[in-house]
Protein backbone atom coordinates (compact mmCIF):
# COMPACT_ATOMS: atom_id res chain seq x y z
CA UNK A 1 0.00 0.00 0.00
CA UNK A 2 2.85 2.37 0.95
CA UNK A 3 4.56 1.68 -2.38
CA UNK A 4 1.38 2.43 -4.32
CA UNK A 5 0.96 5.66 -2.36
CA UNK A 6 4.54 6.66 -3.18
CA UNK A 7 4.07 5.89 -6.88
CA UNK A 8 0.97 8.11 -6.91
CA UNK A 9 2.86 10.86 -5.08
CA UNK A 10 5.72 10.55 -7.58
CA UNK A 11 3.37 11.15 -10.53
CA UNK A 12 1.71 14.09 -8.74
CA UNK A 13 5.21 15.49 -8.23
CA UNK A 14 5.92 15.15 -11.97
CA UNK A 15 2.74 17.14 -12.64
CA UNK A 16 4.22 20.05 -10.67
CA UNK A 17 7.69 19.63 -12.19
CA UNK A 18 6.54 19.85 -15.80
CA UNK A 19 5.13 23.37 -15.71
CA UNK A 20 6.35 26.38 -17.63
CA UNK A 21 9.29 27.91 -15.71
CA UNK A 22 8.27 31.09 -13.87
CA UNK A 23 11.31 33.03 -15.14
CA UNK A 24 13.19 31.83 -18.20
CA UNK A 25 16.46 33.58 -17.32
CA UNK A 26 16.62 31.86 -13.93
CA UNK A 27 15.70 28.51 -15.49
CA UNK A 28 18.51 28.90 -18.06
CA UNK A 29 20.98 29.78 -15.32
CA UNK A 30 19.92 26.73 -13.28
CA UNK A 31 20.06 24.50 -16.35
CA UNK A 32 23.69 25.38 -17.09
CA UNK A 33 24.56 24.90 -13.41
CA UNK A 34 22.96 21.44 -13.45
CA UNK A 35 24.67 20.46 -16.71
CA UNK A 36 27.93 21.22 -14.94
CA UNK A 37 26.98 19.45 -11.69
CA UNK A 38 25.26 16.38 -13.13
CA UNK A 39 27.05 16.10 -16.46
CA UNK A 40 30.48 17.67 -16.73
CA UNK A 41 31.51 16.60 -13.24
CA UNK A 42 30.64 12.98 -14.10
CA UNK A 43 32.84 12.79 -17.18
CA UNK A 44 36.00 11.89 -15.23
CA UNK A 45 34.57 8.84 -13.48
CA UNK A 46 32.73 7.70 -16.64
CA UNK A 47 35.91 8.00 -18.74
CA UNK A 48 38.02 6.14 -16.17
CA UNK A 49 35.59 3.24 -15.71
CA UNK A 50 34.74 2.91 -19.43
CA UNK A 51 38.37 2.72 -20.48
CA UNK A 52 39.27 -0.03 -18.02
CA UNK A 53 36.07 -2.04 -18.35
CA UNK A 54 36.50 -1.96 -22.16
CA UNK A 55 40.00 -3.35 -21.64
CA UNK A 56 38.77 -6.08 -19.30
CA UNK A 57 35.94 -7.13 -21.66
CA UNK A 58 38.45 -7.44 -24.54
CA UNK A 59 40.92 -9.45 -22.42
CA UNK A 60 38.18 -11.76 -21.07
CA UNK A 61 36.87 -12.38 -24.60
CA UNK A 62 40.39 -13.01 -25.95
CA UNK A 63 41.11 -15.52 -23.16
CA UNK A 64 37.89 -17.40 -23.87
CA UNK A 65 38.25 -17.51 -27.65
CA UNK A 66 40.88 -20.23 -28.07
CA UNK A 67 39.27 -22.35 -30.79
CA UNK A 68 40.99 -22.03 -34.19
CA UNK A 69 37.52 -22.24 -35.79
CA UNK A 70 36.48 -18.91 -34.26
CA UNK A 71 37.91 -15.84 -36.00
CA UNK A 72 40.05 -13.53 -33.79
CA UNK A 73 38.01 -10.58 -35.01
CA UNK A 74 35.27 -11.82 -32.66
CA UNK A 75 37.19 -10.17 -29.79
CA UNK A 76 36.63 -6.69 -31.22
CA UNK A 77 33.10 -7.56 -32.31
CA UNK A 78 32.06 -8.91 -28.89
CA UNK A 79 33.69 -6.01 -27.06
CA UNK A 80 31.90 -3.48 -29.28
CA UNK A 81 28.51 -5.16 -28.91
CA UNK A 82 28.68 -5.61 -25.15
CA UNK A 83 29.84 -2.03 -24.64
CA UNK A 84 27.26 -0.45 -26.97
CA UNK A 85 24.31 -2.61 -25.93
CA UNK A 86 24.72 -2.91 -22.19
CA UNK A 87 27.84 -1.55 -20.59
CA UNK A 88 27.64 2.08 -21.75
CA UNK A 89 23.90 2.70 -21.32
CA UNK A 90 22.96 0.43 -18.42
CA UNK A 91 26.09 -0.07 -16.35
CA UNK A 92 27.01 3.61 -16.66
CA UNK A 93 23.47 4.65 -15.69
CA UNK A 94 23.65 2.52 -12.54
CA UNK A 95 27.00 4.17 -11.69
CA UNK A 96 25.50 7.62 -12.34
CA UNK A 97 22.47 6.69 -10.23
CA UNK A 98 24.89 6.22 -7.34
CA UNK A 99 27.00 9.30 -7.95
CA UNK A 100 24.40 11.78 -9.18
CA UNK A 101 21.39 10.27 -7.37
CA UNK A 102 22.94 10.67 -3.93
CA UNK A 103 23.97 14.24 -4.81
CA UNK A 104 20.42 15.14 -5.92
CA UNK A 105 18.70 13.60 -2.88
CA UNK A 106 21.12 15.09 -0.38
CA UNK A 107 21.07 18.58 -1.91
CA UNK A 108 17.26 18.76 -2.18
CA UNK A 109 16.80 16.93 1.14
CA UNK A 110 19.09 19.37 2.95
CA UNK A 111 17.12 22.25 1.46
CA UNK A 112 13.95 20.62 2.78
CA UNK A 113 15.15 20.06 6.36
CA UNK A 114 16.71 23.54 6.59
CA UNK A 115 13.41 25.12 5.43
CA UNK A 116 14.95 26.50 2.21
CA UNK A 117 12.18 24.82 0.19
CA UNK A 118 9.56 26.39 2.48
CA UNK A 119 11.29 29.73 1.87
CA UNK A 120 10.89 29.23 -1.89
CA UNK A 121 7.23 28.28 -1.52
CA UNK A 122 6.51 31.29 0.70
CA UNK A 123 8.00 33.55 -1.98
CA UNK A 124 5.48 32.11 -4.45
CA UNK A 125 7.99 29.93 -6.31
CA UNK A 126 6.93 26.51 -7.64
CA UNK A 127 9.80 24.80 -5.83
CA UNK A 128 9.46 21.48 -7.67
CA UNK A 129 9.59 23.17 -11.04
CA UNK A 130 12.45 25.43 -9.93
CA UNK A 131 14.59 22.66 -8.42
CA UNK A 132 13.78 19.53 -10.39
CA UNK A 133 13.02 20.58 -14.00
CA UNK A 134 16.57 21.87 -14.72
CA UNK A 135 17.96 18.58 -13.38
CA UNK A 136 15.67 16.51 -15.61
CA UNK A 137 16.44 18.53 -18.74
CA UNK A 138 20.19 18.55 -17.95
CA UNK A 139 20.30 14.78 -17.40
CA UNK A 140 18.11 13.80 -20.36
CA UNK A 141 19.96 16.07 -22.79
CA UNK A 142 23.52 15.53 -21.56
CA UNK A 143 23.71 11.84 -20.58
CA UNK A 144 23.46 10.57 -24.19
CA UNK A 145 26.77 12.42 -24.83
CA UNK A 146 28.31 10.86 -21.74
CA UNK A 147 27.18 7.42 -22.90
CA UNK A 148 28.60 8.06 -26.40
CA UNK A 149 31.88 8.97 -24.72
CA UNK A 150 31.69 5.78 -22.63
CA UNK A 151 31.19 3.75 -25.83
CA UNK A 152 34.20 5.32 -27.54
CA UNK A 153 36.48 5.05 -24.53
CA UNK A 154 35.36 1.48 -23.81
CA UNK A 155 36.23 0.42 -27.35
CA UNK A 156 39.55 2.31 -27.20
CA UNK A 157 40.26 0.64 -23.83
CA UNK A 158 39.77 -2.77 -25.46
CA UNK A 159 42.10 -1.83 -28.30
CA UNK A 160 44.82 -0.59 -25.88
CA UNK A 161 44.56 -3.79 -23.84
CA UNK A 162 45.54 -5.72 -26.98
CA UNK A 163 48.85 -3.85 -27.10
CA UNK A 164 49.39 -4.16 -23.39
CA UNK A 165 48.82 -7.91 -23.19
CA UNK A 166 49.70 -9.07 -26.70
CA UNK A 167 46.58 -11.28 -26.68
CA UNK A 168 45.32 -9.96 -30.04
CA UNK A 169 46.55 -7.69 -32.79
CA UNK A 170 45.29 -4.22 -33.64
CA UNK A 171 44.12 -5.39 -37.10
CA UNK A 172 42.10 -8.28 -35.66
CA UNK A 173 40.42 -5.95 -33.15
CA UNK A 174 39.63 -3.20 -35.67
CA UNK A 175 38.21 -5.74 -38.13
CA UNK A 176 35.87 -6.92 -35.36
CA UNK A 177 34.80 -3.36 -34.55
CA UNK A 178 33.89 -2.71 -38.22
CA UNK A 179 32.04 -6.00 -38.63
CA UNK A 180 28.23 -5.86 -38.84
CA UNK A 181 28.07 -2.28 -37.59
CA UNK A 182 24.41 -1.32 -36.99
CA UNK A 183 23.55 2.31 -36.30
CA UNK A 184 20.20 1.24 -34.83
CA UNK A 185 22.00 -0.37 -31.90
CA UNK A 186 23.48 3.00 -30.98
CA UNK A 187 20.05 4.61 -31.31
CA UNK A 188 18.58 1.88 -29.09
CA UNK A 189 21.30 2.54 -26.56
CA UNK A 190 20.72 6.30 -26.55
CA UNK A 191 16.94 5.88 -26.19
CA UNK A 192 17.57 3.67 -23.15
CA UNK A 193 19.99 6.25 -21.76
CA UNK A 194 17.43 9.05 -22.02
CA UNK A 195 14.84 6.98 -20.15
CA UNK A 196 17.39 6.08 -17.46
CA UNK A 197 18.51 9.71 -17.21
CA UNK A 198 14.92 10.72 -16.53
CA UNK A 199 14.79 8.21 -13.69
CA UNK A 200 18.19 9.30 -12.33
CA UNK A 201 16.93 12.89 -12.09
CA UNK A 202 13.37 12.30 -10.85
CA UNK A 203 13.53 9.42 -8.36
CA UNK A 204 16.28 10.97 -6.17
CA UNK A 205 14.49 14.34 -6.42
CA UNK A 206 11.33 12.65 -5.11
CA UNK A 207 13.17 11.16 -2.12
CA UNK A 208 14.92 14.45 -1.38
CA UNK A 209 11.84 16.64 -1.74
CA UNK A 210 9.62 14.61 0.58
CA UNK A 211 12.20 13.80 3.26
CA UNK A 212 11.15 14.56 6.86
CA UNK A 213 13.43 14.94 9.82
CA UNK A 214 17.10 15.85 9.96
CA UNK A 215 20.48 14.97 8.51
CA UNK A 216 20.15 11.27 9.41
CA UNK A 217 16.90 11.03 7.42
CA UNK A 218 18.55 12.81 4.48
CA UNK A 219 21.30 10.16 4.53
CA UNK A 220 18.73 7.36 4.66
CA UNK A 221 16.74 8.97 1.84
CA UNK A 222 19.90 9.16 -0.31
CA UNK A 223 20.51 5.43 0.16
CA UNK A 224 16.89 4.59 -0.64
CA UNK A 225 16.99 6.83 -3.72
CA UNK A 226 20.11 5.11 -5.11
CA UNK A 227 18.69 1.62 -4.44
CA UNK A 228 15.31 2.38 -6.04
CA UNK A 229 16.80 4.19 -9.02
CA UNK A 230 19.10 1.23 -9.69
CA UNK A 231 16.19 -1.23 -9.39
CA UNK A 232 14.01 0.83 -11.74
CA UNK A 233 16.86 1.09 -14.27
CA UNK A 234 17.42 -2.67 -14.26
CA UNK A 235 13.70 -3.45 -14.62
CA UNK A 236 13.17 -0.83 -17.33
CA UNK A 237 16.25 -2.14 -19.13
CA UNK A 238 14.54 -5.51 -19.43
CA UNK A 239 11.31 -4.05 -20.85
CA UNK A 240 13.05 -1.58 -23.17
CA UNK A 241 15.24 -4.33 -24.58
CA UNK A 242 12.17 -6.47 -25.19
CA UNK A 243 10.35 -3.56 -26.82
CA UNK A 244 13.17 -2.17 -28.96
CA UNK A 245 15.08 -5.32 -29.92
CA UNK A 246 12.62 -8.14 -29.33
CA UNK B 1 -6.30 42.78 7.77
CA UNK B 2 -5.94 39.03 8.24
CA UNK B 3 -9.05 37.36 9.64
CA UNK B 4 -8.75 33.77 10.82
CA UNK B 5 -12.00 31.96 11.54
CA UNK B 6 -12.35 28.61 13.31
CA UNK B 7 -9.10 27.17 11.97
CA UNK B 8 -8.63 23.41 12.30
CA UNK B 9 -5.64 21.30 11.30
CA UNK B 10 -4.90 17.64 12.02
CA UNK B 11 -2.05 15.32 11.17
CA UNK B 12 -3.49 11.81 11.24
CA UNK B 13 -5.06 11.40 14.69
CA UNK B 14 -3.23 14.42 16.07
CA UNK B 15 -5.69 17.33 16.12
CA UNK B 16 -3.21 20.23 16.37
CA UNK B 17 -5.43 23.27 15.79
CA UNK B 18 -8.91 22.92 17.25
CA UNK B 19 -10.70 26.04 16.05
CA UNK B 20 -8.54 29.16 16.33
CA UNK B 21 -10.15 32.51 15.58
CA UNK B 22 -8.08 35.72 15.45
CA UNK B 23 -7.70 39.05 13.64
CA UNK B 24 -4.48 40.85 12.77
CA UNK B 25 -4.44 44.54 11.89
CA UNK B 26 -2.19 46.62 9.67
CA UNK B 27 0.68 48.29 11.55
CA UNK B 28 0.43 45.88 14.52
CA UNK B 29 3.16 43.56 15.70
CA UNK B 30 1.23 40.51 16.85
CA UNK B 31 2.80 37.66 18.75
CA UNK B 32 1.65 34.07 18.93
CA UNK B 33 2.95 32.54 22.13
CA UNK B 34 2.54 29.21 23.86
CA UNK B 35 4.45 26.19 25.05
CA UNK B 36 6.10 23.77 22.63
CA UNK B 37 3.47 21.65 20.90
CA UNK B 38 0.69 24.20 21.41
CA UNK B 39 0.24 24.62 17.64
CA UNK B 40 2.07 27.93 17.07
CA UNK B 41 4.18 26.78 14.12
CA UNK B 42 1.27 24.90 12.50
CA UNK B 43 -0.87 28.06 12.88
CA UNK B 44 1.83 30.18 11.25
CA UNK B 45 2.35 27.65 8.43
CA UNK B 46 -1.41 27.68 7.77
CA UNK B 47 -1.28 31.48 7.50
CA UNK B 48 1.64 31.15 5.07
CA UNK B 49 -0.22 28.58 2.99
CA UNK B 50 2.39 25.90 3.65
CA UNK B 51 -0.29 23.77 5.35
CA UNK B 52 -3.81 23.42 4.01
CA UNK B 53 -6.33 23.91 6.85
CA UNK B 54 -8.82 21.06 7.33
CA UNK B 55 -11.56 23.47 8.27
CA UNK B 56 -12.10 27.17 8.82
CA UNK B 57 -11.07 30.15 6.76
CA UNK B 58 -8.27 32.68 6.43
CA UNK B 59 -9.10 35.98 4.78
CA UNK B 60 -6.31 38.30 3.59
CA UNK B 61 -7.70 41.78 3.02
CA UNK B 62 -10.97 40.37 1.76
CA UNK B 63 -9.46 37.45 -0.19
CA UNK B 64 -10.55 34.05 1.11
CA UNK B 65 -7.69 31.54 0.96
CA UNK B 66 -9.99 28.52 0.69
CA UNK B 67 -11.58 29.95 -2.47
CA UNK B 68 -8.33 30.78 -4.26
CA UNK B 69 -6.86 28.82 -7.17
CA UNK B 70 -3.27 27.54 -6.96
CA UNK B 71 -2.13 30.45 -9.14
CA UNK B 72 -3.94 33.02 -6.97
CA UNK B 73 -2.35 31.49 -3.88
CA UNK B 74 1.12 31.83 -5.44
CA UNK B 75 0.33 35.45 -6.28
CA UNK B 76 -0.78 36.04 -2.68
CA UNK B 77 2.48 34.61 -1.39
CA UNK B 78 4.39 37.28 -3.29
CA UNK B 79 2.82 39.72 -0.81
CA UNK B 80 4.25 37.75 2.11
CA UNK B 81 7.67 37.90 3.72
CA UNK B 82 8.86 35.21 6.07
CA UNK B 83 11.74 35.05 8.53
CA UNK B 84 12.34 31.41 9.35
CA UNK B 85 13.68 30.17 12.68
CA UNK B 86 16.82 28.90 10.98
CA UNK B 87 17.03 31.87 8.61
CA UNK B 88 16.56 29.44 5.67
CA UNK B 89 19.05 31.35 3.53
CA UNK B 90 20.10 29.55 0.35
CA UNK B 91 23.50 28.28 1.42
CA UNK B 92 24.87 27.91 -2.11
CA UNK B 93 24.19 31.58 -2.93
CA UNK B 94 25.89 34.76 -1.74
CA UNK B 95 24.06 37.18 0.56
CA UNK B 96 23.47 39.47 -2.42
CA UNK B 97 21.96 36.65 -4.50
CA UNK B 98 19.86 35.46 -1.57
CA UNK B 99 18.21 38.85 -1.25
CA UNK B 100 18.08 39.47 -4.98
CA UNK B 101 16.41 36.13 -5.74
CA UNK B 102 12.75 37.22 -5.34
CA UNK B 103 13.48 40.37 -7.36
CA UNK B 104 15.03 38.31 -10.17
CA UNK B 105 12.15 35.85 -10.05
CA UNK B 106 9.21 38.22 -9.97
CA UNK B 107 10.25 41.61 -11.31
CA UNK B 108 11.66 42.94 -14.55
CA UNK B 109 14.04 45.41 -12.89
CA UNK B 110 17.47 45.96 -14.37
CA UNK B 111 20.50 44.46 -12.61
CA UNK B 112 21.40 47.95 -11.36
CA UNK B 113 17.95 48.62 -9.91
CA UNK B 114 17.94 45.25 -8.18
CA UNK B 115 21.37 45.88 -6.71
CA UNK B 116 20.24 49.28 -5.42
CA UNK B 117 17.25 47.66 -3.72
CA UNK B 118 19.46 44.92 -2.21
CA UNK B 119 21.88 47.51 -0.82
CA UNK B 120 18.97 49.57 0.50
CA UNK B 121 17.43 46.68 2.46
CA UNK B 122 20.86 45.60 3.71
CA UNK B 123 21.44 49.10 5.03
CA UNK B 124 17.95 49.04 6.53
CA UNK B 125 18.91 46.02 8.64
CA UNK B 126 22.24 47.67 9.48
CA UNK B 127 24.45 45.42 7.38
CA UNK B 128 27.04 46.57 4.89
CA UNK B 129 29.89 45.07 2.85
CA UNK B 130 28.70 41.49 3.13
CA UNK B 131 27.21 41.22 -0.38
CA UNK B 132 29.69 38.63 -1.58
CA UNK B 133 29.84 36.52 1.55
CA UNK B 134 28.04 33.19 1.89
CA UNK B 135 25.57 32.52 4.75
CA UNK B 136 28.03 30.15 6.43
CA UNK B 137 30.58 32.98 6.61
CA UNK B 138 28.45 35.32 8.77
CA UNK B 139 27.19 35.10 12.38
CA UNK B 140 23.73 33.82 13.43
CA UNK B 141 22.55 37.35 14.24
CA UNK B 142 23.67 38.60 10.84
CA UNK B 143 21.92 35.65 9.17
CA UNK B 144 18.67 36.64 10.89
CA UNK B 145 19.10 40.22 9.68
CA UNK B 146 19.78 38.99 6.13
CA UNK B 147 16.62 36.86 6.40
CA UNK B 148 14.68 39.99 7.41
CA UNK B 149 16.23 41.89 4.49
CA UNK B 150 15.18 39.12 2.08
CA UNK B 151 11.69 39.08 3.60
CA UNK B 152 11.15 42.82 3.04
CA UNK B 153 12.90 43.20 -0.31
CA UNK B 154 9.62 42.75 -2.23
CA UNK B 155 7.82 45.27 0.04
CA UNK B 156 5.44 42.68 1.52
CA UNK B 157 2.04 43.42 3.02
CA UNK B 158 2.39 40.62 5.54
CA UNK B 159 5.52 39.72 7.49
CA UNK B 160 5.74 36.42 9.38
CA UNK B 161 8.53 35.48 11.76
CA UNK B 162 9.04 32.07 13.32
CA UNK B 163 11.01 32.47 16.55
CA UNK B 164 13.31 35.12 15.11
CA UNK B 165 15.36 35.29 18.32
CA UNK B 166 16.09 31.62 18.84
CA UNK B 167 19.79 30.94 19.26
CA UNK B 168 20.68 34.61 19.68
CA UNK B 169 22.24 36.36 22.67
CA UNK B 170 19.88 38.75 24.56
CA UNK B 171 21.50 41.89 23.16
CA UNK B 172 21.23 40.76 19.52
CA UNK B 173 17.70 39.48 20.21
CA UNK B 174 16.62 42.98 21.26
CA UNK B 175 18.20 44.44 18.11
CA UNK B 176 16.20 41.98 15.96
CA UNK B 177 12.97 42.69 17.90
CA UNK B 178 13.36 46.43 17.50
CA UNK B 179 14.19 46.06 13.83
CA UNK B 180 11.01 44.05 13.20
CA UNK B 181 8.91 46.61 15.06
CA UNK B 182 10.49 49.54 13.21
CA UNK B 183 9.87 47.86 9.85
CA UNK B 184 6.24 47.13 10.80
CA UNK B 185 5.65 50.79 11.75
CA UNK B 186 7.56 52.16 8.78
CA UNK B 187 5.87 50.09 6.08
CA UNK B 188 2.51 49.75 7.89
CA UNK B 189 2.42 46.01 7.35
CA UNK B 190 0.85 43.17 9.30
CA UNK B 191 3.54 41.39 11.30
CA UNK B 192 2.91 38.09 13.06
CA UNK B 193 5.67 36.59 15.20
CA UNK B 194 5.81 33.13 16.71
CA UNK B 195 7.76 33.15 19.93
CA UNK B 196 8.14 31.77 23.39
CA UNK B 197 10.68 34.38 24.36
CA UNK B 198 9.05 36.52 27.07
CA UNK B 199 11.63 39.27 26.60
CA UNK B 200 10.43 39.71 23.01
CA UNK B 201 6.82 39.60 24.13
CA UNK B 202 7.48 42.44 26.59
CA UNK B 203 9.52 44.38 24.04
CA UNK B 204 7.22 44.37 21.02
CA UNK B 205 4.04 42.40 21.79
CA UNK B 206 1.40 44.99 20.88
CA UNK B 207 -1.04 42.14 20.47
CA UNK B 208 -0.53 38.73 22.04
CA UNK B 209 -2.39 35.52 21.32
CA UNK B 210 -1.71 32.66 23.70
CA UNK B 211 -2.27 29.19 22.27
CA UNK B 212 -2.76 26.13 24.45
CA UNK B 213 -3.46 22.65 23.08
CA UNK B 214 -4.51 24.06 19.71
CA UNK B 215 -6.95 26.61 21.10
CA UNK B 216 -6.72 30.34 21.75
CA UNK B 217 -6.53 30.47 25.55
CA UNK B 218 -5.98 34.22 25.94
CA UNK B 219 -5.65 37.42 23.93
CA UNK B 220 -4.25 40.75 25.10
CA UNK B 221 -1.13 42.90 24.97
CA UNK B 222 2.20 43.21 26.76
CA UNK B 223 0.59 45.86 28.91
CA UNK B 224 -1.91 43.50 30.50
CA UNK B 225 -0.23 40.09 30.33
CA UNK B 226 1.00 40.45 33.93
CA UNK B 227 -2.45 41.42 35.15
CA UNK B 228 -4.30 38.40 33.79
CA UNK B 229 -5.42 35.62 36.11
CA UNK B 230 -5.66 33.11 33.24
CA UNK B 231 -3.86 30.11 34.72
CA UNK B 232 -2.42 28.87 31.42
CA UNK B 233 -0.85 32.28 30.77
CA UNK B 234 0.47 32.77 34.31
CA UNK B 235 1.98 29.25 34.30
CA UNK B 236 3.73 30.11 31.02
CA UNK B 237 4.89 33.59 32.01
CA UNK B 238 6.08 32.74 35.50
CA UNK B 239 7.90 29.60 34.49
CA UNK B 240 10.84 32.01 34.14
CA UNK B 241 12.62 32.79 37.43
CA UNK B 242 13.26 36.33 36.23
CA UNK B 243 9.56 37.06 35.85
CA UNK B 244 8.81 35.37 39.21
CA UNK B 245 11.17 37.86 40.84
CA UNK B 246 9.59 40.73 38.88
CA UNK B 247 6.18 39.68 40.21
CA UNK B 248 7.49 39.49 43.78
CA UNK B 249 8.95 42.99 43.51
CA UNK B 250 5.75 44.25 41.86
CA UNK B 251 3.55 42.74 44.59
CA UNK B 252 5.72 44.27 47.34
CA UNK B 253 5.06 47.62 45.67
Amino acid sequence: MKYLKNIGKYFIMLGQVFRRPQKRAIFRENLFKEIEELGLKSIGIVAFISFFVGGVVAIQTALNVDSPLIPRSLIGFATKRSIILEFAPTFMSVILAGKVGSYITSSIGTMRVTEQIDALEVMGVNSLNHLVLPKVIAAVSFYPFIVLLAMILGIVGGWVSGFATGLFSSDEYITGIREDFKVYLIQYSLIKTMVFAFMIATIPSFYGFYVKGGSLEVGKASTKAVVWTSIVIIVLNYFLTQMLLG
Amino acid sequence: MIEVTDLHKSFGDNHVLKGVTANFKKGDTSMIIGTSGSGKTVFLKCLLGLFEPDNGDICYDGRHYSKMTLKERRELRKEMGMVFQSGALFDSATIENNIMFPLKMFTNHSEEEMLDRVNFVLQRVNLENINNKYPAEISGGMQKRVAIARAIVMKPKYLFCDEPNSGLDPKTAIVIDNLIQEITDEYQIITIINSHDMNSVMEIGEKIIFLKDGLKAWEGSHLNIFKTDNKAVTDFVYSSNLFKKVREVYNKG
